[in-house]
């Protein structure tokens, strides 16, 4: 077995939106269930959701100096053919040298991530949206959430890998064809059959390898939801950890329940991981003292408690099920490529410039300084993780937005710079002259084919 | 300042304005030929053929000079396309006017024209360069943009959102009492406070009443050297200044700019009261045509313009002294914007156009008493990056 970088910082990503079973069952006639599943909006793809993960996972700084590789994991890629991953690096404005990979299609691509992450060291990004047919099982228990691990040589991990033990076997238990919008499966008593002794198998190695007999917790991840609970049943936690009401989150489904549990956990507690999806992955962690100085900023279970319901028609006309009337403007333009490439670290990484003469902040950036004229004497002004505070603002009924009416906010930036952006996970009642917003990376569109990634000002939660 | 000016160096001997209006039936060819042939058959002494030079304006209905040569079938004379946004008509104008002053042509005509509604939309419409897909132009609407005055204003100036709104109401229901006075207008007929305040929302506060219209028109103005002037008609109108901003469109990304002015438009009208020698503007301007495309931005030009002062004018604007017969001065007599809908390129050459009959007598139910001096404005872009034009024009020399 290769030498283990530790895990060095974590954290999750929950999108604002819930759909409530009961929602669901009102809108479809079917018996109301109790809970929910989380949402992303309209205007986040996978992609989007792991920058958001990724940002919080390097809030601390914990990931200075590593050499930016990244694996992403997701069953639902923005592009196919297009490395996804090559945005959350740009997004993360980690400059040009560094490694970015997809791990795409399949659930078990998250704990590939993960696993990939602690062999190399690097960041793990781990995101899904899940989709089902109207009425399914699958629509109403996946979730659409992310994660962030970074593993390195860091002196201080706040947890180490102690065992890992991996099952592969060929069997049909949920499949889907590219392009599909929904997953079929076989008799669920089949896969059931068929993981069970793979779970067992590599958990028990896992562990034995860790030289431990039993965690202190256990966090399960697996498409089938009977392997899922049989895998806890065989190997009980001594802790039982909260997770959060997501929902099945698929190749990101592991790792927001790593990050609830790490939320919880204490110094040198065991941490065994079972993933069951086409085979079965065991991971064992072991947490260290470091972990309580290094929590996720933002709790799984805070981002679970500030929801806001949607509409199930609003679900659906975000997953692109309905197609509604779009206001009558024309669909605007597709990005183009070079100006793109050109504006690289502005559209992803938000990075505007700070006169050298004079200190004035401009974004987007330019050459010229608007306050004293100068040319060419420029700095890098990164405002992706700046407040700011809203100058004025309007809700446009009329322009085109995938969810109209689109809101749009003067942004003015704690520490220099204006700029005009849409607010995201927002409604009219949000908005006022001096409300605080803080920066979200988001999908403004998709047109021809080609996603038009930017950043959107989003109200700030508890208004700090 | 910079400029120098050229008061009573030129002046307007004739002018030509189609009805504005959803022109189904006329291309933008036809709308041309019905400007140029109107202005041509008021002076009788020119025909197209006279005229030295031609600057056309239009920002989305062709390129080129050959947009006016071709359906004029003008024989190989210099014509020059200009855009510059919703200043295109006037700065086709300006243009031609600087050509005269210069001395490099004799007659020269301004002619501005836009075909909007063969787009299928109810707004504007712009083709954008392609880019990378940030700027917020690329999918705030125009509405969206200038409704971002709105809670500026009241929140610097404390005003109460209710009167705010009721100065709104004023603007367009003053243009639109206006334009029903005025046979060439797109919307002909007064609309009741209750109804404009009422009216659907299209962005912020701003409801359909409170934005201008879209329609297709076409405008002309031939110019000649002053002293020529009653060689071609006994009642010519004389320019006094022209000015032109571009502004360094830094209040979109500068906090100082606090969404409460153009100060595009203060540098512009600063410069052409210069070159005009207007130093009360209240006073001696008589009437003033100015880009009214949405109800705030009248509200907010009013003191840019120096005819209210900061923080004012949404009073002055209710108490009805921009209304015709108020006691300061008559704010779009023609109905404005509001009225005529905005052929972006027409626009301009419209706005002259009023003070061309006014001067002249001739604007009928709207006829001001004894107007003197009068002013043009155009706005093009939006509120922290947009380009102004003001021009004055005279009825008399000196």
């Amino acid at each position: 077995m290769t030498p283990m970088n530790g895990l060095l910082a974590y954290g999750a990503y929950i999108p604002r939106h819930r759909l409530q079973h009961a929602e669901l069952g009102a809108a479809l006639g079917t018996r109301p269930a109790p809970g929910s599943r989380s949402v992303a909006s309209y205007d986040e793809d996978t992609t989007s959701l792991g920058v958001e993960a990724a940002r919080r996972a390097l809030a601390h700084g914990g990931g200075d100096g590593w050499d930016g590789f990244i694996y992403f994991a997701t069953t639902a890629p923005a592009y196919a053919d297009k490395t996804n991953a090559t945005a959350i690096h740009a997004a993360l404005d980690l400059g040009h040298r560094g490694f970015a990979v997809d791990l795409a299609g399949a659930a078990r691509g998250g704990v590939g991530a993960l696993r990939a992450a602690m062999t190399t060291g690097g960041l793990a990004v781990l995101a899904d949206i899940r989709t089902g047919r109207p009425g399914s099982a699958d629509e109403r228990d996946g979730g659409d959430a992310a994660a962030a691990f970074l593993f390195g040589e860091g002196a201080e991990p706040i947890a180490v890998p102690i065992g890992q033990a991996a099952a592969t076997a060929e069997f049909l238990d949920r499949w889907r064809a590219p392009g599909e919008a929904a997953s079929s499966g076989w008799e669920e008593r089949f896969g059931f059959e068929s993981y069970l002794p793979l779970v067992k198998d590599a958990g028990a190695r896992a562990l034995e390898r860790a030289g431990i007999e039993q965690a202190d917790r256990v966090i399960v991840s697996s498409p089938s939801a009977r392997t899922a609970a049989a895998a806890a049943k065989a190997f009980p936690a001594r802790i039982p950890s909260e997770l959060p009401a997501v929902g099945y989150a698929g190749a990101a489904d592991l790792g927001v329940k790593l990050a609830a549990a790490l939320d919880q956990a204490e110094p040198d507690e065991t941490l065994l991981l079972i993933s069951a999806a086409d085979g079965c992955d065991a991971v064992v962690l072991r947490t260290t003292a470091a972990l309580p100085r290094c929590r996720a900023t933002e709790p799984a279970s805070t981002q679970s408690a500030a929801a806001r319901d949607v509409a199930y028609a609003t679900f659906l006309t975000w997953r692109g099920v309905i197609e509604r009337e779009a206001p009558r403007r024309p669909e605007p333009d597709r990005p183009a490529a070079p100006a793109s490439a050109r504006s690289e670290s502005w559209k992803f990484g938000f990075v505007g410039s700070r006169c050298t003469e004079c200190g004035r902040v401009h974004a987007p950036p330019t050459r010229v300084c608007s306050g004293c004229h100068a040319v060419d004497h420029m700095e890098r002004a990164p405002l992706a993780d700046k407040a700011g505070t809203i100058a004025t603002y309007t809700v446009d009924r009329l322009a085109f937005s995938p969810s109209p009416p689109m809101i749009d906010a003067v942004v003015d930036f704690d520490g220099g710079g204006r700029c005009t952006l849409e607010l995201a996970d927002a409604v009219p009642e949000d908005v006022e002259i001096g409300t605080r917003v803080e920066m979200t990376f988001r999908r403004l569109y998709t047109t021809g084919g080609v996603h038009n990634y930017f950043w959107k000002a989003r109200p700030v939660r508890n208004g700090q | 300042m910079a400029s120098n000016g050229i008061r009573d160096r030129v002046a307007i001997v004739g002018m030509g304005c189609t009805p504005f209006g959803e022109h189904w039936d006329r291309s933008t060819d036809d709308l041309l030929i019905d400007a140029t042939e109107q202005c041509f058959a008021s002076t009788p002494s020119i025909t197209a053929a006279d005229v030295d030079a031609y600057w056309l304006g239009t920002m989305s209905s062709g390129q080129s000079g050959l947009v006016l040569s071709r359906p004029l079938r003008l024989d190989y004379k210099p014509v020059t396309r200009v855009e510059n946004f919703c200043a295109t008509g006037s700065e086709a104008f300006r243009n031609a006017c600087y050509a005269v002053a210069s001395g490099a042509y004799d007659r020269v005509m301004a002619v501005g024209v836009e075909k909007l509604k063969d787009s299928g939309y109810s707004g504007l419409v712009r083709s954008n360069s392609p880019s990378d897909g940030t700027a917020p132009e690329n999918s705030l609407t125009a509405p969206a943009a200038f409704s971002l005055l709105d809670p500026a204003y009241c929140k610097k100036y404390d005003v109460d959102p209710a009167d705010m709104r009721e100065a709104m109401t004023h603007v367009a229901w003053k243009n639109h009492a206006n334009g029903a006075k005025n046979p060439r207008a797109q919307f002909r007929k007064e609309v009741p406070k209750e109804k404009i305040a009422s009216s659907p929302i299209v962005a912020g506060r701003l409801g359909v009443f409170d934005c201008s219209g879209v329609s297709d028109g076409s405008a002309c103005a031939l110019i000649v050297r002053a002293e020529e002037a009653l060689d071609y008609t006994d009642r010519p109108m004389y320019v006094k200044g022209v000015a032109m901003v571009a502004g360094p469109a830094s209040g979109t990304i500068d906090p100082a700019y606090d969404y409460t002015t153009f100060p595009e438009v203060a540098h512009c009208a600063a410069d052409a009261y210069r070159q005009a020698g207007v130093t009360d503007p209240r006073t001696e301007i008589s009437l003033a045509e100015v880009h009214d495309c949405f109800t705030p931005t009248e509200i907010v030009l009013m003191e840019d313009l120096g005819f209210s002062e900061r923080g004012a004018s949404w009073h002055d604007v209710l108490e009805g002294r921009f209304d015709l017969g108020g006691d300061l001065l008559a704010v779009n007599p023609d109905g404005g914007l509001k009225s005529f809908g905005h052929p972006v390129g027409a626009s301009g050459l419209r706005m002259l156009f009023e003070n061309w009959l006014q001067f002249r007598g001739e604007a009928g139910e709207r006829q001001l008493d004894d107007p003197r001096l009068g002013l043009t404005h155009n706005l093009g872009g939006r509120p922290g990056t947009c380009v102004s034009f003001v021009a004055i024009v005279g009825r008399e020399l000196g």
